[in-house]
C-alpha cells in the first residue's frame, strides 16, 4: 500500500521536478500582486483593530487562499485531463493497486505543491516586512487546508464531464471563497446571514486559524476539528468516486 | 484460462453485450472479430475490469473478477485501442511507472525497459517525451508497456491499427513468440488477414452476440472452400463453392472477368455479418 502511494506520488514528483523553477516563479506572481496592492497600496490606509499592520492581517489570508487554489488546481485539472482526454488514468485503474493508494498519492502530490507555494509566500511576506509566528500547529493547519482542497480537486476531476465544468468550480466556488472567507477582511463586517453561510466553508476556518496562530493569539480547537471533519468527509467521498469510475 | 458465462452489458437502454459464453484455453491466440459496435471492446473492458458487467460471470485463471481483482490485474497485460500513455512523461518513465505499479524490482524494471525498447525499436527515444513520438511509435510503446510485467494473459484491442507493414509483421512475430511461451492472447481486430494469420480460434460477434466460433480454417470451409468473384451489376459479387470444378463451371457461365480463389475469413465474415467491415 505505501509503495503504491509512493508510485503515484513519484509520477507527479517527476513531472513537478522538471518544471520546478517555472512552477516556483509563477507561484510568486499572484501573492506578490496581493501584497503590493492590498498590503502596501490599500493596506496603509486601512486601520486594523488590535496590534499589527494590515499586512500582518493579510498574510495568513493570502496563505490560506493561495494554498487552496494551488492544491485544487494541481490535482483537479490534470487528473480531469488524464481521465477524460488522455485516458492515462486507465493505467492506474488496471494496475494491481488499491484505489485508496491512488487517492492518497494524488492528494499528497497536490499537498506538496500547495506547501511549496506557501513557502514562497512566507518568504515574500517577510521580505515585505510582515511579522508572522510560524509553529507546528500553523504548518499543520496549512497542510490540512492543502489536503482538503487537493481532495476536493480530486473529487471534481472524477465528477465533471467537460473541461468547462471543471472551470466552473474555480469561478463559482474557489474565486468567491478566495475573497470572502475572512482572507482580506474580518467577517464581522458582513451581514449576519452572509456570515453564517461563510462560516461553514473550510477556508474561513483556515484563515481564522492561521491568523490567530500567526499573530500569537489563542486559536479555536473547534475550527481544527471542523477542518479534520471536512477532510475525512472528502476522503470518503473520493473513495466512493473511485469505486464508481469503472461503470 | 478465460471463462465467460452469460455475460451481459447494458448502457442505459442499449445492449452492448448480450449473453456471451466463451472459453479460452491457456496458450491460445484467440481473435475476437466483428463489425464496429459489435461489443468487442466492451467485452475486453469487462475482462480487464475497466467496466462492470450488468450480469454474468467471468473467471480468469480460476479467479473471480469480483473477488480477486488485484490478483487478476497482476496477471494481465492490456494494449488498448486508444493511446493512453502518460503524455507528461518520457518513453522510459512510462515504462518505469508501469513497472512500479506492478511491483517490479528496480533491477528488473531497468533490464526489462532496455529489452523491450530494443524489441519495439524505440531505444534511442527512451528520454523523449511521449508527445514527440509518431502514432506508430506510440502504439509500439503501448505494446512494450503491456509486456513490461510479463503477463500471463495479454489483451490486445486493435493492436496493429496505424502501424506500417514491417512493424505489424514484427508485432505478429512477437505475438507468436508469446504463444510459444504459453501466454494466452486475446485480440480484437478489423484486419481479417491478421486473425487468419495469427489466431488458433476466432469468434465473430455481432450486436453483442456470438455468431460463429471456430478455427479460421474450419470457418473458411463453412460455406465452401472456393470462391468465384466477379464484377456484377451490384459491384463486386461472389459465390461459394465446395469444389474447384463447380467453381470453374459457374465461372464459365459468366460473361465478365472472374477470379477463382480459396475462400478466406473475410468472405465468411461478410457472409455472416452481412456487411463490409471498415477498418
Amino acid at each position: 500500500m505505501f509503495y503504491d502511494i509512493f508510485t503515484v506520488f513519484w509520477r507527479d514528483w517527476i513531472v513537478l521536478k522538471r518544471r520546478l523553477v517555472k512552477f516556483l516563479l509563477s507561484r510568486m506572481v499572484a501573492p506578490m500582486l496581493y501584497l503590493v496592492a492590498f498590503g502596501w497600496g490599500l493596506g496603509r490606509s486601512i486601520p486594523v483593530t488590535g496590534t499589527g499592520s494590515y499586512l500582518d492581517f493579510l498574510v495568513p489570508g493570502i496563505l490560506a487562499l493561495n494554498s487552496m487554489n494551488i492544491s485544487f488546481n494541481s490535482v483537479g485539472p490534470p487528473l480531469h485531463t488524464a481521465r477524460i482526454y488522455q485516458k492515462s488514468l486507465e493505467e492506474y485503474l488496471v494496475a494491481p493497486i488499491k484505489p485508496l493508494a491512488f487517492i492518497i498519492g494524488k492528494i499528497a502530490a497536490g499537498t506538496l505543491r500547495g506547501m511549496l507555494s506557501s513557502i514562497i509566500i512566507v518568504a515574500l511576506a517577510y521580505a515585505f516586512g510582515a511579522t508572522l509566528h510560524i509553529n507546528i500547529v500553523f504548518i499543520g493547519v496549512l497542510m490540512l487546508n492543502c489536503i482538503i482542497f487537493s481532495a476536493f480537486g480530486f473529487l471534481v476531476a472524477m465528477l465533471t464531464h467537460s473541461y468547462e465544468d471543471m472551470g466552473s468550480f474555480n469561478t463559482y466556488l474557489l474565486l468567491p471563497m478566495s475573497f470572502l472567507c475572512g482572507t482580506f477582511f474580518s467577517l464581522d463586517k458582513l451581514p449576519i446571514v452572509f456570515k453564517l453561510i461563510i462560516e461553514v466553508l473550510p477556508l474561513t476556518h483556515t484563515s481564522a486559524l492561521l491568523r490567530a496562530i500567526g499573530t500569537g493569539n489563542d486559536f479555536s480547537v473547534v475550527s481544527i476539528l471542523f477542518l479534520v471533519f471536512f477532510m475525512i468527509i472528502l476522503l470518503l467521498t473520493c473513495i466512493l468516486m473511485m469505486k464508481k469510475v469503472c461503470k | 484460462m478465460i471463462k465467460i458465462e452469460a455475460l451481459v452489458k447494458n448502457f442505459d437502454k442499449r445492449i452492448a453485450v448480450n449473453g456471451l459464453n466463451l472459453e479460452i484455453e491457456q496458450g491460445e491466440i484467440f481473435g475476437l472479430l466483428g463489425p464496429n459496435g459489435a461489443g468487442k471492446t466492451t467485452t475486453i473492458r469487462m475482462l480487464t475490469m475497466l467496466t462492470k458487467p450488468t450480469a454474468g460471470e467471468i473467471k480468469i485463471d480460476g479467479l473471480d473478477i469480483h473477488h480477486d481483482v488485484e490478483k487478476i490485474k497482476a496477471l494481465i497485460g492490456i494494449v488498448p485501442q486508444h493511446i493512453n500513455l502518460d503524455q507528461d512523461l518520457t518513453v522510459g518513465e512510462n515504462l518505469e511507472l508501469h513497472g512500479r505499479l506492478y511491483h517490479m524490482s528496480a533491477r528488473e524494471r531497468k533490464s526489462r525497459t532496455i529489452e523491450l525498447l530494443e524489441y519495439v525499436e524505440l531505444s534511442e527515444r527512451i528520454n523523449d517525451r511521449v508527445q514527440s513520438l509518431s502514432g506508430g511509435m506510440k502504439r509500439r510503446l503501448l505494446i512494450a508497456r503491456a509486456l513490461m510485467h510479463k503477463p500471463k494473459i495479454l489483451f490486445l484491442d486493435e493492436p496493429t491499427v496505424a502501424l506500417d507493414p514491417q512493424v505489424r509483421r514484427r508485432l505478429w512475430d512477437l505475438i507468436r513468440r508469446m504463444h510459444n511461451e504459453h501466454i494466452t492472447v486475446l485480440l480484437t481486430t478489423h484486419y481479417i488477414e491478421e486473425a487468419e494469420n495469427l489466431c488458433n480460434r476466432v469468434a465473430i460477434m455481432e450486436k453483442g452476440k456470438l455468431i460463429a466460433l471456430d478455427s479460421p480454417v474450419n470457418l473458411c470451409q463453412r460455406f465452401g472452400t472456393y470462391v468465384v468473384e466477379w464484377e456484377g451489376d451490384m459491384g463486386r459479387e461472389y459465390n461459394f463453392f465446395t469444389t474447384r470444378e463447380k467453381a470453374a463451371e459457374f465461372a464459365g457461365t459468366l460473361d465478365t472477368t472472374t477470379t477463382i480463389r480459396h475462400s478466406n475469413l473475410e468472405d465468411v465474415f461478410v457472409e455472416l455479418t452481412g456487411r463490409k467491415v471498415s477498418s
